[in-house]
């Protein structure tokens, strides 16, 4: 088990003969990714890679290939429609990677999300990663990560390396990895992925990684106080990031006083998640509750 | 990306909403020749991207187009915050009976435009929201539907009495609601709204922030940018793709992915030392990106020494190390660099230092106490 991506996951790439598309696609096929089938319009009917049809459109690929998960690699300006297509095909979870689409978009774009009931990771997210079932959908890199009972939930991309990489290094496998995204308007959000790793159970210990900006991390640890019972540790990047800037994310800015690394550290420290001073103490902080550096048999 | 006041002005009235007479200035003739059309007593304010303006001495009140133009010449040129005043704005000195606020924020929680009006304006409004928060009402919009009249009515309400003031400020939240959207904005603000004694209802300042990821396909509002209200380095880090803030410390940082450039910040002071920048070459990092970056750091004479911090995921190691033999080739770079690289390729990156006598570290927290070191020595 795990969350979002599992062995029954059968993955359709939108975007897949772009240049982002495609090198993600064959990463992912290494990887061993059940990649299914691949979207582009106008270039229906070809293979990729030699083995992967590519159909013209989300419900084609869907009703040919059997695809329930799909991953967007369009450019900016088409991705929102991208998850509208996905969504309207049925697709239960869609992952969106695309960095750079406008806010209103995304803004038009939720309610119809919502409407149809399906899950969207992102935007302006690395994807996630269920290395036990081999199931990679985005970009995080799959040799830093290894098979184990921790979920980790972030909203960095490198960021979310660093740590995943110190967990596999001291023998700290994961059950899933998710990118939520650096967007101010996203599908997935901390809440969302902490309820679904407590429900889980093959995850015994959650790594929450999130930064200035907004409010998703102090909700996330009230929701830790009220619901969540397995061990929470958490780190916030921007401690030192001045007000008012956005810090590349998109939505990593500190709005008046609202959003700083501060408020989210005392949210966390209120909640009892341990927190993390620097990516490092992942490690001592998991061990201090009870999580061993020992590699689950998935 | 902030528009200045004069902007925003411009763009609100384009969308039908009712203001003052008003122009803007680069120089105290100009100055002069729009308060004599104007006439009467009339405002010079800074266009600077600034709040406390009027504090910094930017805003100053003339009573004839002879005063309008010497107290231009005293703001034009002037630096509030560290930015240097190049425009002016001259409006009226109107006589008002009334302020509110009105603004329309992109709310990342109900993930909706989110109008909040008050009929406490004129003030700073985040205080007003920290303080008296039920002095605001908040009223978010559903972007598929747009604003209901209702909708519109019920916020005026909030603010007027009598009927003719409140169906002419239900008309300026279409309006404003209309500018949001039509510009991509993540907010839109007046404050404040004003009534005169003769009872019209105005806006007296304005602000308008665009949603930068507008800009890639709105080449309409990117001509608004000003270059020359921007720190200079921020400006040179934009044209070359690179997301850069410039920060008062001596360890220049070069990171790839804005979490890890945040974090490296965070380590870097955690170790005692002091950032100088914030700065993520992104993805797919092109040995180009990384002499531009060295470029845009060393040209801060407070750094004393630069920290690369690399996890290749997308981003091949060896391509950054291929840029920074690049860069120190092209140009010298007077202090020491400490480079971490990780992930992808990292042999070959490795080798390609080596190669010409540069080394490399693995271990972030490792690199990070070493660059702190040398910089505190090079200080």
């Amino acid at each position: 088990m795990s969350i979002f991506a599992d062995r029954n996951t059968r993955l359709v790439v939108q975007g897949i003969t772009g240049r982002e598309g495609s090198f993600h696609a064959r990463q992912m096929l290494e990887y061993g990714t059940a990649l299914v089938s691949g979207v582009t319009p106008g270039k229906g009917g070809q293979t990729f890679e030699g083995k992967v049809p590519v159909f013209n459109t989300v419900a084609e690929a869907v009703k040919a290939t059997g695809a329930n998960a799909s991953v967007i690699y369009v450019p900016p300006m088409g991705a929102a429609a991208a998850i509208i297509e996905a969504a309207d095909a049925g697709i239960p979870l869609v992952v969106c990677i695309t960095e750079g689409i406008p806010v209103l978009h995304m803004s038009r774009t939720m309610p119809f999300v919502r409407a149809n009931g399906l899950r969207l990771i992102g935007p302006n997210c690395p994807g996630l990663i269920t290395p036990g079932a081999k199931a990679k959908i985005g970009i995080i890199p799959g040799n830093i990560c290894s098979p184990g009972r921790v979920g980790l939930v972030s909203r960095s991309g490198t960021l979310t390396y660093e740590v995943v990489n110190h967990l596999t290094r001291n023998g700290i496998g994961q059950s899933t990895c998710v990118g939520i995204g650096g967007d101010p308007i996203i599908g997935t959000n901390f809440i969302d992925c902490l309820a679904a790793f407590q429900a889980d159970p093959e995850t015994d210990a959650i790594v929450m990684i999130g930064e200035i900006g907004g409010t998703d991390e102090q909700n996330a640890a009230a929701f830790v106080m009220e619901k969540v019972t397995k061990p929470v540790v958490g780190f916030i990047a921007g401690q030192t990031a001045p007000k008012g800037r956005r810090m590349g994310h998109a939505g990593a800015i500190i709005s008046g006083s609202s959003g700083t690394a501060e408020e989210k550290l005392a949210a966390f420290e209120a909640a009892g998640i341990g927190i993390m001073k620097r990516p490092l103490d992942v490690i001592e902080l998991l061990k201090g509750k009870g999580i061993k550096g020992v590699k689950s048999k998935a | 990306m902030n528009l200045h006041e004069y902007q925003a002005r411009t763009l609100l009235k384009t969308v039908g909403i009712p203001m003052f007479d008003g122009d803007v200035a680069s120089t105290p003739t100009e100055a002069e020749s729009i308060a004599r059309r104007i006439g009467g007593t009339v405002v010079i304010k800074a266009q600077v991207h600034s709040g406390g303006r009027g504090k910094a001495g930017g805003v100053k009140l003339a009573r004839n187009p002879a005063e309008a133009a010497d107290e231009a010449a005293q703001i034009l040129g002037m630096q509030i915050k560290g930015l240097t005043v190049h425009k002016v704005l001259v409006v009226p000195a109107a006589e008002i009976a009334t302020e509110s606020y009105v603004g329309l924020i992109m709310d990342r929680e109900t993930q909706r435009p989110v109008f909040m009006v008050s009929s406490a304006g004129g003030v700073d409004i985040e205080e007003v929201a920290a303080k008296t928060p039920e002095k605001i009402v908040r009223l978010p919009v559903d972007p598929t539907y747009g604003l209901f009249p209702h909708q519109a009515l019920k916020l005026a309400f909030v603010l007027y009495r009598d009927f003719a003031q409140v169906k002419a400020a239900a008309k300026i939240m279409e309006q404003l609601y209309q500018a949001f959207i039509a510009n991509g904005a993540s907010l839109a603000e007046i404050n404040p709204l004003v009534t005169t004694p003769d009872g019209k209802v105005l806006a007296l300042d304005a602000k308008i922030v665009i949603d930068d990821n507008e800009l890639y396909w709105r080449p309409d509002l990117g001509v608004l940018r000003d270059d020359s209200a921007e720190e200079p380095s921020e400006a040179a880090a934009r044209r070359a793709n690179l997301s850069f803030i410039k920060l008062d410390g001596n360890v220049g940082c070069v990171v790839n992915g804005a979490g890890l450039a945040m974090a490296t910040m965070d380590l870097v002071k955690y170790y005692g030392g002091d950032p100088a920048n914030f700065l993520d070459i992104g993805g797919s990092s092109s040995p180009e990106k990384v002499i531009n970056a060295l470029k845009i750091i060393t040209a801060d004479p407070h750094v004393k020494a630069i920290l690369f911090n690399i996890f290749g995921g997308i981003t091949r190691t060896d391509d950054v190390a291929n840029g920074i033999v690049a860069a120190t080739r092209q140009f010298k770079v007077s202090v020491p660099i400490v480079i971490r690289l990780t992930g992808t390729n990292e042999a070959e990156a490795f080798r390609i230092l080596n190669g010409v006598g540069m080394t490399a570290l693995s271990d972030m927290d490792e690199a990070v106490q070493r660059v702190v070191k040398l910089a505190q020595e090079g200080a």
